[in-house]
């Protein structure tokens, strides 16, 4: 299924590393925490957050990248309990942005690990 | 009908019953064209209107779509209503359609072909991913896309239909399913779909029977064809005769009568009236049948196949996945037992990767002689096992073992496992409870050397009866002669019986026949412990131990371990229940073809 990744279309990821705001990046790793992994619900609660931020928000998996404020990429990593995900922020917020996203993911989504 | 018109014949089909009832009316072919998509070139001039063609029509679709989740909400509470919730979210992904309306801007394209290439993209990722639920995401992204695709071809929803009809389709999503519900329909039937689509799942929330899996369905019927669907056997009847009505309508009343009934009965014990407490548990293979076993009111699940999780795969899952499905199972049903079979792979049920073809397959490699022949794949299976046993109400079930050697081998791998998950630190009871299948006549005579070694022995009726009568009843010419009332069965059931329970173990029964009515007073009689059955007829083998004094179902037991033909054995039992319970149909009325 790698293979179909590629094809995916990854928002801003080139023009992002060139771009220099870029070079202030932020990466981060994290672990799914809850039983039922990334599915709808945690999925539109990461979505709905991210949004609230100006800054870019990509989600990487197996090396692979998704947009952060897009539902149906979030639906595409099929990110189950113990995945790790890398993510990226990069923007004028993305500290806050960082920092609102690493917390809800520590939370577990609120859901039962 | 007019005279010049053929009378047309009626003609039976028999598919998955999916929602119980008995209905019978015009059919209403609901078929969905698959939308053909063009690529097609706009001129720079028409860009602007193409993107507003494009947001109209989503803008179209979101609105249908939040009144369909209204609409569930009310019909199917907000639970239930949840299966709709993603595809409103994907109508509202800005980031999809910026990107859309950027392809149609820089490719010049049409909205149609942008959108479908571009949702796609996403659902091939999902449709390839390796865990169900993100599989079945995949139905919910087409199912937008074609919202959408609809809508930009200005084609409204079909959402009134006059009279009510029956709905004949290849496929429903849950989404028309719902939306026609809206209608007074009869029932729904289609060619593709399991017991356990949305589709299904639906048609029982909203209580419209349904029967799935009627392959050549639509082919064969005609917009305003008469047709009979019987929910309860899975079977359609087309253009049915004044006499196949007649006798649906008196089944129907059977089944209503009875059903008033037995809902009285679902949190009662089953309990004979002289205090004899027996345990009624499930057969279960999917877990999206837990809900309606809960329902049913079933003392715990005394089988679970967990080969199920193979089923159309090309390798064996990893602890991770199955740990996921097993926790799902036990958490469902905690704080009710749950017995996992080990896989029981070969036989009738190989793994498509399994090329080597055997002259005897039931004979052959299957069951714990596959297991102990690939211990790391089972290792993987008993550590996921023991990951979800940590709440104390999980057993392990071995099948197809033929001698000692077996199980303690087996015993020991579990041992294994756990010292396995001791090292990485992982919870799991210690005082796991194992069991054996007693399905190979071996295991039935050395039983009582068995059940020294393990917490509870379950009898599978369907492999020990063929084995023993050496009949494969998937043979026609020889299937007649599977007689489960065959009195070398009920006198082999008895010593299994007896001698499990001198050796102080549970002594449960997993077959078929623990399902059969005609067999359950027979079966309380032998003494067994516990009746783990399709969930289907649990309500009714309920009723029956409910009427039955323990001490008279005895005596019947011992008159019936005197006769010598299995047709005086049925004639006795039939007989028996008519004495005690007169009022569960049988299935001989069903419909002949």
């Amino acid at each position: 299924m790698i293979g179909y990744w590629v094809e995916i279309p990854r928002t801003n990821i080139r023009q992002a590393f060139t771009h220099s705001h870029f070079l202030g990046m932020i990466e981060r790793e994290v672990v799914i925490k809850n039983r039922a992994g990334l599915h709808t619900r945690p999925a539109a609660t990461l979505v709905k957050l991210a949004a609230k931020f100006k800054a870019d928000f990509l989600i990487a998996k197996d090396g692979f990248e998704i947009n952060g404020k897009s539902i149906i990429g979030v639906m595409t990593l099929a990110a189950e309990q113990g995945a790790k995900l890398l993510l990226r922020f990069s923007g004028p917020d993305e500290e806050e942005a960082a920092e609102a996203i690493l917390q809800l993911f520590d939370r577990a989504f609120d859901e039962p690990t | 009908m007019t005279p010049t018109e053929p009378i047309r014949q009626e003609v039976v089909f028999r598919g998955i019953a999916a929602s119980a009832g008995i209905v019978w009316g015009p059919a209403y072919i609901f078929q969905k064209q698959t939308p053909v998509i063009s690529e097609n070139s706009v001129e720079a001039g028409h860009l602007d209107a193409e993107i507003h063609r494009l947001r109209s029509a989503v803008d179209r679709s979101r609105k249908e779509l939040a009144k369909i989740y209204e609409f569930a909400k009310q019909k199917l509470g907000d639970h239930q209503a949840k299966i709709f919730e993603a595809q409103l979210m994907i109508l509202e992904d800005l980031v999809l359609f910026e990107a859309i309306v950027k392809r149609i801007l820089a490719e010049q394209k049409n909205a149609e072909y942008i959108v479908h290439d571009e949702i796609e993209k996403y659902r091939r990722v999902m449709v390839a991913a390796t865990d169900e639920y993100t599989r079945e995401r995949a139905l919910d992204v087409e199912d937008v896309r074609n919202r959408i695709l609809r809508n930009l071809r200005d084609e409204k929803l079909i959402s009134r239909l006059d009279g009510s009809p029956v709905i004949v389709a290849p496929n429903l999503a849950a989404a028309d399913a719902l939306i026609l519900s809206r209608n007074t329909i009869l029932a729904y039937v289609t060619e593709v779909g399991g017991v356990t689509s949305h589709m299904a799942l639906l048609a029982r929330a909203l209580k419209i029977p349904a029967v799935v899996g009627l392959r050549q369905l639509t082919s064969a019927v005609h917009n305003g064809d008469r047709i009979l669907v019987d929910g309860y056997a899975g079977v359609v009847v087309v253009n049915p005769s004044p006499d196949t009505i007649k006798m649906y309508e008196e089944k129907r009343e059977r089944y209503r009568e009875f059903e008033e009934r037995l809902a009285g009965l679902r949190d009662l014990p089953a309990e004979t009236p002289d205090g004899r407490r027996v345990e009624l548990s499930a057969n279960v293979e999917l877990a999206e049948e837990l809900e309606f076993i809960k329902l049913q009111g079933a003392d715990g699940i005394g089988l679970y196949r967990s080969e199920s999780l193979l089923l159309g795969r090309e390798v064996f899952p990893n602890e991770e996945e199955q740990y996921r499905e097993y926790r799902m199972l036990v958490d469902t049903m905690y704080p009710k037992r749950v017995v996992i079979r080990t896989f029981d792979i070969g036989g009738d049920k190989f793994m498509t990767s399994q090329t080597s073809r055997e002259n005897n397959p039931f004979l052959g490699w299957r069951g714990i002689r596959v297991m102990l022949d690939r211990p790391e794949i089972f290792l993987e299976q008993l550590r996921a096992i023991l990951r979800v046993s940590d709440r104390r109400t999980v057993s392990i079930m071995f099948p197809m073992i033929s001698n000692i050697k077996e199980l303690r081998r087996a015993k020991e791998l579990v041992e294994d496992a756990k010292g396995q998950l001791r090292s990485r630190g992982l919870a799991f009871d210690d005082k796991v409870r194992i069991g054996t299948m007693i399905e190979v006549p071996a295991a039935a005579v050395i039983v009582e050397d068995l059940a020294r070694e393990v917490d509870f022995i379950s009898i599978g009726t369907n492999d020990l009866i063929q084995y023993l009568l050496a009949v494969d009843r998937g043979n026609d010419i020889v299937s007649g002669l599977y007689q489960e009332f065959h009195p070398a069965v009920v006198r082999f059931l008895r010593r299994i019986i007896e001698r499990g329970k001198e050796s102080r173990v549970r002594v449960a029964m997993c077959g078929e026949m623990a399902g059969d009515p005609l067999a359950t007073i027979l079966l309380l009689g032998l003494g067994l412990d516990e009746f783990s059955v399709v969930p289907k007829v649990l309500p009714e083998i309920k009723k029956i131990i409910r009427t039955v004094k323990y001490r008279d179902a005895k005596k019947i037991a011992k008159k019936a371990l005197t006769m010598v033909t299995e047709d005086e054995m049925k004639n006795y039992l039939a007989d028996v229940m008519k004495k005690y319970s007169p009022d569960i149909p049988r299935e001989e009325e069903r419909i002949q073809e």
